[in-house]
């Protein structure tokens, strides 16, 4: 099947980021008048009499029905985040996880075949190795940024093409044009995993990606205290997936997102400072005799600083780098000697966290796994929050030098 | 630590049990105590909650103060305040003091036998002239509502400790991201948490701080008494609020800035109040006393009458018709047909509060934005 490689225009967005953030997908008269959106915790919904349901089932009337289905809270979200991914729908999951299974479980089949790129999130991976593989899904990775490798992997039995963007946690930046170009011209679908992005910094369905994935416990709802997921599409490719999620049941609680949608109401001035503070720590790093190398999209000295800087409108939080000449127990003693940064995994909260990937993510691989995905034992990866960026740069000074 | 990483950090400590980055919501009314008679750290949900605690040790940080007592509301912290009053005691307060609070002191606390008297803060004789031997508060908020009159509360201060007062500060429209009154020298700090604290327009809540531990224990002692405590689902959503509060308030001030601006130079509309303007009044108080910013509130009038202004205020796409402020949402209101209608005509000509007169509530969406909503609602 070959597809057009025309792009749909995109829809031209008509109100800044931080308009968009507080008022998208709301409706601006609210239940009960209230300015903000209700918690709506029913797990099912009340049909006036049997005509009523008639009318729903011949979808002559939409609303809700139960729970598993959606909830209006739910459809706030989801309106909001297709705005701000300037994309058509959106589907939202109890974590980033469950969206990626979900599209993973509703395009896939037995037989079929998914290409990575190879650094991601490392239960993606996962989850596609020892999951989709029990049910004959076979799936290939390649280099990451190797576009030639991506292509050559694609056979007739691909259904989709996964890569985060940027890569955690190499912050490797994807030339996005390229990437859905493969899609197109191979007649096989695309996603992009860009939590690590937010749609504050690119946006890949402007580029013409299929779906875009985010884990929203990140940058979304950006105060470490909720757990979600979202895809977001195409309204007609997305349907089927929302049909499954009707029946595997991954659906986020009515709490959560609420606390989705007020974390969301300052995801621009949020992003806009994390932006700042991964830059001002990342060109300290850089200029630290202590640090073998930074991996970051906003320095020259990155290797994919060119495309970032020609298709992102900042770099993030997330900061990499190697501490010189240190093994894994001298490279955990900086961990441990800083003060504001928490030590945990996770990404995209208002507080700064830390960690070794070596220690949080990959201690149980062996050492050929851990160099075949690039995870060396001097390697501390700081996911920058809100704080004042002296204060991260002064503690990380101290941590260093001590 | 500079302040937004202490808005971030203190209060926020690591979970000892869990680990938890956040601290959890303890919603327990009562706690287990060890034996009888010995009372571990918290023994009851009115006395005390790790939740509230955790949102006022965050809260007395940034007004840099030692101790913080959350309340239900911003009503019930300012009547908290006053209850350190006694019958036959007085107080001054300023002239423009938030509604709320003028009713709380002329309906309520005055039926304790506690005198009031308002004076014009920005007058310092006139306030001066109002201090009685009985006076024993001075009640100020800066900026007024809804001229955003700047008071000089370090001069304030002065006058109240030559006459041996206690100072308290409605600090509810600077926010400590624009003002410290306990750095000044006052002695309590009344918030309403409802507005820039929380940030969300979700809760209803109240603060006091101060520095003086026995000032503390005395409001202590009365909230546990009367019990107007905030609850813990209510502190969790000022806590989370004020890990932006700097980031927000910053950029709110910037964007009302803009609007200022906008609004100054428009021929279609009269006098601009907002402290940011060279021509306000308060402007080079407001320049020393509000550090880098002059909030978020900001008041016009449009050239016409009552219905104009009311035609303005119903025309507007963005801002949203509502009272209150301080939150992430633009809010805008005409005060002479809602928070001050309940004065009459001609105490609202008295106190400047013209009919053409609208107050803005200036929130977290893009300048640009809230420009042209302004603009084309002056065109309908
Ligand atoms: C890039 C990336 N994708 C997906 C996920 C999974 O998201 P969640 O933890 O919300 O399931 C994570 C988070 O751990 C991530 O960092
Ligand atoms: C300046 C000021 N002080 C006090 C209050 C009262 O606070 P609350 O509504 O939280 O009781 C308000 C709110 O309306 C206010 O604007």
């Amino acid at each position: 099947m070959q597809k057009s490689t025309t792009l749909p225009p995109a829809p031209k967005k008509t109100r800044g980021e931080s308009t968009l953030a507080v008022h998208a997908g709301e409706d601006r008269q609210k239940l009960g008048d209230s300015i903000t959106d209700p918690i709506i915790c029913a797990a099912t919904f009340t049909f006036e009499n049997t005509q009523a349901v008639v009318d729903f089932i011949e979808q002559k009337q939409p609303r809700e029905e139960y729970g598993r289905y959606g909830n209006p809270g739910e459809k706030v979200i989801e309106r909001k985040l297709a705005e701000l991914e300037n994309g058509e729908h959106a589907l939202l999951y109890s974590s980033g996880m469950a969206a990626i299974v979900g599209l993973l479980m509703t395009k896939l089949s037995a037989g079929d075949e998914v290409v990575f790129f190879d650094e991601c999130y490392h239960r993606s991976r996962e989850f596609c190795t020892k999951h989709l593989s029990r049910f004959g899904v076979v799936t290939r990775q390649v280099k990451a940024c190797d576009y030639e490798a991506m292509e050559a992997a694609v056979n007739d039995r691909t259904k989709l093409l996964v890569s985060e963007s940027p890569t955690n946690p190499h912050l490797s930046i994807v030339d996005l044009d390229r990437f859905a170009e493969i899609g197109r011209r191979t007649g096989v679908e695309t996603l992009i995993d860009a939590t690590l992005a937010t749609p504050y910094n690119v946006r890949p369905l402007d580029h013409g990606v299929d779906y875009v994935l985010h884990s929203a416990t990140k940058y979304l709802a950006g105060h470490n205290d909720v757990l979600a997921g979202a895809l977001i599409g195409d309204h007609e490719k997305l349907a089927p997936v929302r049909a499954l999620r009707g029946v595997m049941g991954a659906v986020n609680s009515a709490h959560n997102i609420y606390l989705l949608e007020r974390g969301l109401k300052t995801f621009g001035i949020r992003m806009q400072r994390q932006n700042e503070n991964g830059q001002a720590v990342a060109e300290f790093l850089d200029g630290h005799s202590r640090v073998e190398r930074v991996y970051y999209p906003g320095l020259e000295s990155h290797s994919y600083h060119e495309i970032a800087r020609q298709t992102m409108r900042g770099y993030g939080g997330l900061v990499t780098f190697l501490v010189k000449d240190a093994d894994w127990r001298e490279t955990g003693r900086i961990v441990d000697s800083v003060k504001i940064p928490r030590i945990a995994p996770s990404l995209g909260g208002v507080e700064s966290l830390i960690e070794q990937p070596l220690v949080m993510s990959y201690y149980e691989c062996s050492p050929e796994d851990r160099r075949q995905f690039g995870i060396p034992d001097n390697m501390i990866r700081m996911s920058c929050g809100i704080e004042d960026k002296e204060d991260l740069i002064a503690d990380l000074q101290q941590a260093l030098d001590a | 630590m500079k302040f937004r990483t202490r808005s971030i950090h203190v209060g926020n400590e690591r979970d000892p049990e869990t680990g938890a980055v956040v601290p959890p919501i303890h919603v327990a009314s009562t706690y287990v105590q060890h034996q009888a008679g010995e009372w571990r750290e918290f023994d009851y949900g009115r006395s005390g909650n790790p939740t509230r605690k955790a949102l006022e040790r965050t809260i007395a940080s940034l007004e840099g103060g030692t101790h913080a007592l959350a309340f239900a509301s911003g009503m019930a912290a300012t009547h908290g305040a006053t209850m350190l009053l006694e019958s036959g005691d007085h107080m001054v307060a300023g002239a423009d003091i938030y509604g709320g609070t003028y009713r709380l002191l002329h309906k309520i606390l005055s039926r304790s036998n506690v005198g009031i008297t308002l004076a014009n803060s920005r007058d310092l004789e006139e306030l001066e002239r109002a201090i009685t031997p009985q006076t024993k508060l001075l009640w100020l908020e800066s900026p007024g509502n809804p001229l955003m009159s700047i008071t000089d509360l370090a001069a304030c201060v002065e006058i109240a400790k030559r006459h041996k007062l206690l100072t308290a500060v409605d600090n509810t429209f600077a926010t400590p991201v624009l003002t410290r009154p306990l750095e000044l020298g006052v002695d309590i700090v009344m918030h309403s948490a409802t507005k820039y604290l929380g940030g969300h327009s979700d809760v209803l809540g109240g603060v006091l701080v101060v520095n003086d531990d026995e000032l503390f224990d005395r409001l202590y002692f009365t909230q546990n008494a009367t019990g107007a405590v905030l609850g813990p689902f209510d502190s969790f959503l000022v806590s989370r609020g004020l890990k932006t509060l700097e980031l927000r308030v910053r950029e709110q001030c910037r964007t009302a800035e803009k609007i200022a601006a906008f609004l100054d130079a428009d021929a279609r509309i009269g006098r601009v109040l907002y402290p940011g303007l060279p021509g306000h009044p308060g402007h080079d108080i407001a320049r020393r006393q509000m550090c880098g910013g002059f909030g978020a509130m900001l008041s016009f009038e449009v050239a016409g009458d009552f219905e104009t202004a009311k035609r303005v205020v119903q025309s507007t796409k963005l801002f949203q018709l509502a009272v209150s402020l301080g939150a992430v949402e633009s809010l805008i209101e005409q005060p002479a047909s809602m928070s001050h209608a309940s004065y009459d005509a001609a105490d609202r000509a008295k106190h400047g509060i013209a009919d053409g007169l609208i107050r803005i509530s200036v929130g977290l969406e893009d300048a640009d934005d809230l420009i042209a909503d302004l603009d084309q609602a002056f065109d309908r």
